[in-house]
């Protein structure tokens, strides 16, 4: 993020209250870029307005539960002190290090993450040189206004669709039995909820994921097809060397984000889609926190999960970062 | 060149076009299967609207013997009778709307005034304001933190309890911001020297330019809101208070309560699937109605947000 430049500073002069600008005249030398807290406010105090509610809505419900997470650290009873009673150190940590269900839930997690992320991330940017290919504008926008439609679909929805299809009446058995088959009960078997999950996560992003692709096809110059063909490179060599090249940017600034909510994963549609024969594949650490949390009320067990989650996110998303500006030069910030 | 790559580009709607004035025979078949190709992502896309509509007309009879994909069987229309004569559909219809109207409203002003603010590169403390804002994109305090804090605050079984903690989307933080960033300068110091303060500035000439950045930040908030359910179905416990989200996933989850064990599927008995899927057309429709008219606006959101995020 910039900070002010001098001429940003300058121009911003021309927003602020007129008495600061009959003040800036009289100055001769233009106002140095830095100003104290007491000129700021009593040039921007109206700005400042704006800034209290939405500062007050980030204290209050994201910064006051990330302080909440001590109660990883400390013991706490419902109905006491949101802070928790008393310290209790690594306990929490330690309790779930011993635990085999937390080691089956993480295993989960990381696979359904790193399966999500090599068959659902690459499959947009396929679908988008596809659709780049198109010479139709009209049959390129039909594809696009419908391979978006499921992003707006609520995720209670697309739980509902997956678990009508994969029923034993539904049409992935209808398939299973026109192939001659027998017809298979896909919501009772662990072994298919990995195949069940990516299957309908690329169904509901695969479409919606091409924007960002389709946006910077459009910036590739097109000088350097005309360089290419000149060279004589065949539409392939075209992809492979000048199209590709020129995705690259933001195919590694969404792969960083993808990293970084890989931890994560699809906690709201696992939760709708699985039940307890499926939580040896199903079960990852997002519901497995839910469960003993808010079921079970285990709330400083749950915390210290939920608490290394976090941490690993944010780890992840950090050295995604710093590899990919020393590798590629590309990065977040 | 043969074509004026300008027309050409105009004419055929996209650069990679002008680059094909002389097409091998591997590229011209390439096309065919890529038309097709796409046409078969088109049909993947739809089979599952097609199918819960066909059921939602079939009766249960022929879809629990596993005939109804394409086209309803055992034609019914009792169970939309059914379903549109339950009053808690209705009330929980209802809620939603109420729920997204309340919570579109607020979101927009906590965004709006926020994003304004630190949009203007002078303002002292922006970059902290900034980055307080987008470290969360990154890290959040976790499920069980805030589900004690909203518990803390009163706010279980109520509205806030869905509309506050979710009241700003640092996404949509960054691309009214990267909007306002772009609106020319010279208007609001012309302003400024008409005498007109902050308020004025932002009131009477900064709002009335993002009309077309509103509509589409209110489109952005109002889906997510009429889609949430998962709020909703842990800090509410009254059916009477549920957004039809949740009333359709414990439809879904064949629950007659949210208290559900494991909150997974399968352990009541199953509601009818005919049933489940009248309730999932009658919750899709406005959006899916509504879609084709709103669909280009989330599109331009998403890039304005993607240039500067």
């Amino acid at each position: 993020m910039s900070t002010a430049s001098p001429t940003g500073a300058a121009a911003g002069e021309g927003l602020a209250a007129p008495e600061v600008l009959a003040a800036a005249r009289t100055t001769p030398l233009a106002r140095p870029p830095l100003t104290t807290w007491r000129q700021a406010l009593r040039r921007d105090w109206r700005l400042y307005t704006f800034v209290a509610l939405p500062l007050l809505f980030f204290l209050v419900f994201r910064y006051l539960p990330m302080i909440g997470n001590v109660i990883a650290f400390r013991r706490f009873r419902p109905g006491g002190s949101i802070l928790g009673e008393e310290w209790v150190g690594l306990r929490y940590v330690e309790l779930f290090i011993n635990d085999p269900a937390f080691w089956n839930v993480f295993k989960n997690t990381l696979f359904l993450g790193v399966l999500t992320l090599v068959i659902a991330f690459p499959l947009p940017i396929v679908l988008a040189l596809l659709l780049n290919e198109l010479r139709s504008r009209r049959f390129k926008r039909f594809v696009q206004t419908i391979s978006y439609l499921p992003h707006f679909m609520s995720i209670v929805i697309i739980a509902g669709m997956v678990l009508q299809i994969m029923s034993v009446q539904g049409t992935a058995n209808q398939l299973v039995r026109a192939l001659g088959g027998d017809t298979v009960p896909f919501m009772q078997r662990a072994e298919w909820f990995p195949v069940v999950y990516v299957g309908s996560e690329v169904w509901q992003t695969v479409g919606w994921g091409t924007i960002l692709y389709l946006a910077a096809l459009t910036q590739i110059d097109e000088n350097l097809y005309e360089a290419a063909r000149i060279d004589g490179a065949s539409r392939w060599k075209q992809t492979l060397h000048v199209t590709l090249p020129g995705i690259r940017p933001t195919m590694v600034t969404l792969l960083i984000l993808n990293i970084g909510t890989f931890m994560a994963v699809g906690f709201e549609k696992v939760l709708l889609l699985y039940n307890p024969l499926l939580y040896p594949t199903a079960d990852v650490i997002s519901t497995y926190l839910y469960r003993v949390g808010i079921l079970s009320s285990n709330f400083s067990y749950a915390a210290a999960i939920g608490l290394f989650e976090a941490v690993i996110g944010l780890t992840l998303i950090l050295s995604a970062n710093a590899i990919s500006r020393r590798a590629v030069g590309t990065s977040l910030w | 060149m043969t074509t004026d790559p300008t027309t050409a580009t105009r004419r055929l709607g996209r650069p990679a076009a002008a680059r094909g004035i002389q097409e091998s025979r591997t590229y011209r078949a390439f096309r065919v299967v890529n038309a097709v190709l796409l046409l078969g992502v088109v049909a993947v896309t739809l089979y599952p609207f097609v199918n819960i509509l066909a059921q939602s007309f079939s009766s249960e009879g022929a879809i629990s013997a596993g005939e109804v994909n394409l086209w309803p069987r055992g034609f019914n229309v009792e169970t939309y009778r059914v379903v549109l004569g339950d009053d808690m559909f209705w009330t929980n219809y209802k809620n939603t709307v109420v729920y997204t109207v309340v919570a579109t409203a607020i979101s927009m002003v906590l965004t709006t005034s926020f994003a304004y603010a630190i949009s203007k590169k002078h303002l002292k403390g922006r970059t902290v304001l900034i980055g307080i804002a987008v470290f969360t994109m990154f890290f959040n305090g976790g499920l069980i933190p805030n589900y004690v804090l909203i518990n803390e605050l009163g706010m279980k079984n109520t509205l806030w309890a869905i509309v506050l903690p979710n009241a700003i989307s640092v996404f949509n933080l960054l691309v009214m911001k990267a909007f306002f960033e772009n609106l020319p300068e010279e208007l609001e110091e012309a302003a400024a020297i008409d005498g007109l303060t902050t308020y004025g500035i932002f009131f009477r000439i900064v709002l009335p330019l993002s009309k077309a950045v509103l509509a589409t930040m209110v489109l952005f908030y109002a889906v997510s809101f009429w889609n949430s359910w998962f709020s909703a179905f842990l800090f509410l416990d009254r059916a009477e208070l549920y957004p039809v989200t949740v009333y359709l996933r414990n439809m879904i989850a064949g629950a007659t309560t949210a208290t559900s064990i494991g909150g997974g599927a399968g352990e009541l008995a199953q509601v009818a699937a005919n049933i489940q899927a009248v309730t999932m057309v009658l919750t899709v429709l406005p959006i899916v109605t509504l879609y084709p008219f709103i669909q280009k606006y989330f599109v331009s959101g998403v890039m304005l947000g993607a240039v500067k995020g």
